[in-house]
């Protein structure tokens, strides 16, 4: 028997990936594919809690569901504005390693 | 909701997602990526979310990952040669996700919902765009326009930062 619990540490699971990517991986193409992962475990523990809390009417609760279409929306346009950063930097460096970019480390 | 199937796509998520951060060579890890998100749009779909599986795939699979790809190929990156690996900083890190991950696990144990199955749904059908619809053009309305002028000033802020040079 499937219980909340289940989807709850898949979406733990997909997220600590996501989270090791960014911490472990140095290239930046991959740290952001990493926080696309991050941000759709999210998304799946939400869609799993409008699953579990149904309305009266015996409905999946929506507000959920516009929420994660809301996180889908903003991660696209995120996307577009980071590679477009991206390209910047690599024109501006050649480089798409984080540790040949570090200007602004103290 | 079948668990055999619930188990096969966990697991085709899980094994592609860590073949992302795995993979040397950035085209296979975002094609790794967009199979990890098929296995999240089951996933979705079999929580009775169908819209949003579907919006999973043609926006992230269809949209985002083909302009990774675009991107990855327009850089021309290569697999990167090995470069001299700290060895107290990858430890660190892969401390810290896995002492995260035994935390999450820890504070689902002791969530009560998170012991029980979900329940039946007693509407005879899930029309689920006519529902998302209906929230976003009433209760969300506003959020729903504030998006679209958010997706207006990302489409502005990409042209100003491709443009050759910044004044």
């Amino acid at each position: 028997m499937l219980t909340l619990g289940h989807y709850l540490v898949v979406s733990g699971m997909l997220f600590t990936i996501g989270f090791a990517g960014v911490l472990l991986r140095r290239n930046i193409i991959i740290i952001f594919m990493s926080l696309e992962l991050m941000l759709n475990a999210a998304n799946l523990s939400l869609v799993a809690f409008s699953r579990f809390h149904l309305t009266s009417a015996g409905m999946p609760n929506y507000n959920a569901q516009v929420f994660v279409f809301f996180i889908i929306t903003v991660a696209a346009a995120e996307v577009a504005v980071g590679l477009a950063i991206i390209v910047a930097l690599y024109r501006a460096r050649q480089t798409t390693n984080v540790e040949d970019i570090t200007t602004l480390k103290f | 909701m079948n668990p055999f199937l619930f188990w096969f796509f966990a697991f085709l998520m899980l094994v592609f997602g860590a073949a992302v951060i795995i993979n040397r060579n950035p085209i296979a890890s975002a094609l790794s990526l967009v199979i990890c998100f098929m296995g999240l749009s089951a996933l979705f779909m079999s929580l009775d979310a169908f819209f949003i599986g579907i919006i999973q795939v043609l926006v992230y699979a269809g949209a985002v990952m083909v302009l990774f790809l675009f991107i990855i190929m327009l850089l021309d990156l290569r697999a990167e040669n090995l470069r001299k690996i700290n060895y107290v900083a990858v430890a660190g890190g892969a401390a810290v996700a896995v002492v995260f991950f035994i935390q999450i696990c820890f504070v689902v144990g002791q969530l009560n919902a998170a012991k029980q199955p979900f329940p039946a749904l007693t509407s005879a059908k899930t029309d689920d765009v006519h529902n998302i619809g209906l929230l976003l053009f009433t209760n969300y309305n506003l959020p729903f326009q504030i998006i679209g002028v958010l997706v207006l000033v990302a489409t502005i802020g990409v042209v100003v930062l491709s443009k050759r040079e910044l004044k």
